[in-house]
């Protein structure tokens, strides 16, 4: 089956600035692809290539096999971009907007979709506002309407959640897991990792222009061996274990374990220093501990 | 089917929106301009014959309101659209550059139109006013409306800045369309002077629109709307070919 999405060899320079040294990366249909990297690391420039907003200098880019470039019009047809700045025109209503949106898509009589998503995005009490008017969430949710107007088989979503309220990060994860569900394929860029490791089924990690990890989340999360044993004591952390502490205040720990066996050795030495454990919690590596080692370690 | 038709009323539901300012002020610079001007100069200037000079001057306020609305309409569009960031809007979806040119030079045209038409509607009471080719009118508001809408797309992909595009209009647009013949007729200019207003094109836009009206002109009107339609192709040209590369659009 076609890739949803294709990059290939994808190079770019802004001046000095080397954005993307040579990207590979597929995503197939109907996933739920997540995109992860540092500020700076080229996420957005990767974005801006498959949107046609910036051009290559080199390699190539496709969205279901139509080429960005040469066959622009079917991939821009087939994409959904939701942007990251929080941008509108201020000369439109929320409705007008979508509208034209639509319009520009060469869709006539798109009344019924537009006014679906605008009910999915919590929009239908503002149809009539100018955008103007409207709050930064209701503003982003526009955006995501309006990136869903004609229907794109391919959603990308540029830190959609960036400033927004946990209601309407909860809505819209709904509605676009809904639209996974329903076979668009989905790619997020976000720095909320917790976010990243609930939806995404594969991740890709980008840092400074390179693909650094690229993976299944649960061989991510395979890659990073240690445990953390967070602790509350009643009296001093015993010496030999102070090098394990990673973080934490002076009653409370946290110990980076090698494996279950460290587990016990460490509860011995506590106890032979005469210490009492108030809490005490086992906690498995998340996505963020994966991110912090592969970009520690490319 | 194409975007085109929804760029376009899109372009046009853009200045409508805000017509006090689009449509409602150049109409009253006009009739200031008409008012003292045709004052001023009522009985010192007679340039046709038969034709007093306030009667003169409408063609070229009309013209001049047509042309430098036109260049507002695309210039302040685009330059407003890259400042707030909302110029992605219309780069995400699958238009063609020559679709993008063709919705934002028609938009430019129709500004240009409905500014002129109301500008000469208003003139109307205070002068007597011929209209011997009406079809030489439209052509040169036209044409000259889709050359100025052009120029105001190159101004607005180019500027980086508003008071870009601001400089654009007063040390380019504005002194080409003063020194055109939208107050005297050139062959009341010395010799130097008026061999020069032959390499201004706007000249040649103005001259034909009066044409229209009077059916007298300072040169032939085939030959100035030839002349307009050979500018019109170069920056219609440029302007594609700015399109075509992204230039300052796409990065």
């Amino acid at each position: 089956m076609t890739a949803a999405i294709e990059f290939r060899d994808v190079h770019k320079r802004f001046g000095a600035l080397q954005a993307l040294s040579g990207i590979d990366l597929e995503v197939p249909q109907g996933e739920f692809f997540g995109l992860l990297g540092p500020n700076g690391a080229g996420k957005t420039t990767l974005i801006s290539v498959l949107a046609g907003l910036v051009r290559a200098d080199r390699g190539s880019a496709r969205v279901l096999g139509h080429d960005v470039r040469a066959d622009y019009r079917a991939a821009r047809r087939s994409l959904g971009v939701v942007p990251q700045e929080l941008v509108f025109d201020p000369f439109f209503t929320v409705r007008e907007t979508l509208r034209i949106q639509s319009g520009y898509f060469g869709l006539r009589d798109n009344g019924a979709w537009i006014e679906e998503v605008m009910q999915h995005l919590d929009l239908a009490s503002k149809a009539e506002v100018n955008m103007r008017a409207l709050s930064g969430g209701m503003k982003r949710r526009v955006l995501v309407a309006q990136a869903l107007v004609h229907k794109p088989p391919v959603i990308v979503l540029d830190e959609p959640t960036a400033g927004v309220d946990i209601q309407l990060r909860q809505a819209l994860w709904q509605f676009i897991r809904r639209l996974n569900r329903d076979g668009h394929t989905i790619v997020l860029t976000t720095h909320y990792l917790e976010e990243a490791e609930t939806l995404c089924e594969r991740i890709a990690m980008l840092k400074e222009g390179r693909v650094v990890a690229l993976d299944s989340k649960a061989n991510l999360l395979k890659r990073v061996h240690h445990l953390f044993l967070r602790l509350r004591l009643a009296g001093e952390l015993p010496a030999e274990l102070r090098a394990l502490d990673h973080g934490g205040s002076a009653a409370a720990h946290v110990l980076r374990l090698k494996s279950y066996e460290d587990v016990e050795q460490t509860l011995a030495s506590i106890r032979r220093a005469g210490c009492r454990i108030e809490e005490m919690e086992l906690a498995q590596p998340d996505l963020e501990d994966v991110f912090v080692e592969v970009m520690q370690r490319s | 089917m194409s975007g085109l038709p929804t760029l376009l009323y899109k372009e046009v539901l853009r200045f409508w929106k805000v017509s006090t300012q689009t449509i409602g002020a150049p109409v009253l610079t006009a009739i200031l301009f008409l008012l003292i001007f045709s004052h001023v100069m009522e009985e010192r200037v007679r340039i046709y014959d038969a034709v007093p000079y306030a009667a003169f001057l409408v063609p070229g306020l009309v013209m001049m309101a047509v042309l430098q609305n036109a260049f507002a309409n695309s210039s302040s569009s685009l330059i407003q659209s890259k400042i707030t960031g909302n110029i992605i809007f219309v780069l995400l979806p699958p238009f063609a550059y020559w679709e993008f040119f063709a919705a934002y030079v028609l938009a430019a045209v129709v500004r240009g139109m409905v500014v002129g038409t109301a500008v000469l509607l208003v003139t109307l009471p205070f002068v007597e006013m011929a209209f011997r080719h009406p079809l030489w009118i439209v052509a040169f508001a036209f044409a000259g409306s889709a050359v100025l809408g052009a120029l105001g797309m190159v101004a607005g992909i180019w500027a980086e800045k508003i008071d870009q595009v601001a400089a654009f209009q007063n040390f380019l647009i504005m002194p080409l369309t003063f020194l055109s013949g939208v107050f005297y007729s050139i062959h009341t200019l010395p010799a130097f002077w008026q061999g020069l207003s032959h390499f201004n094109p706007f000249f040649y836009m103005i001259d034909g629109f009066r044409y229209g009206f009077f059916g007298v002109s300072d040169v032939n009107p085939v030959r100035s709307l030839a002349v307009v339609a050979v500018f019109l192709g170069l920056v219609s040209g440029l302007t594609l070919a700015l399109l075509k590369r992204g230039y300052k659009l796409r990065h």
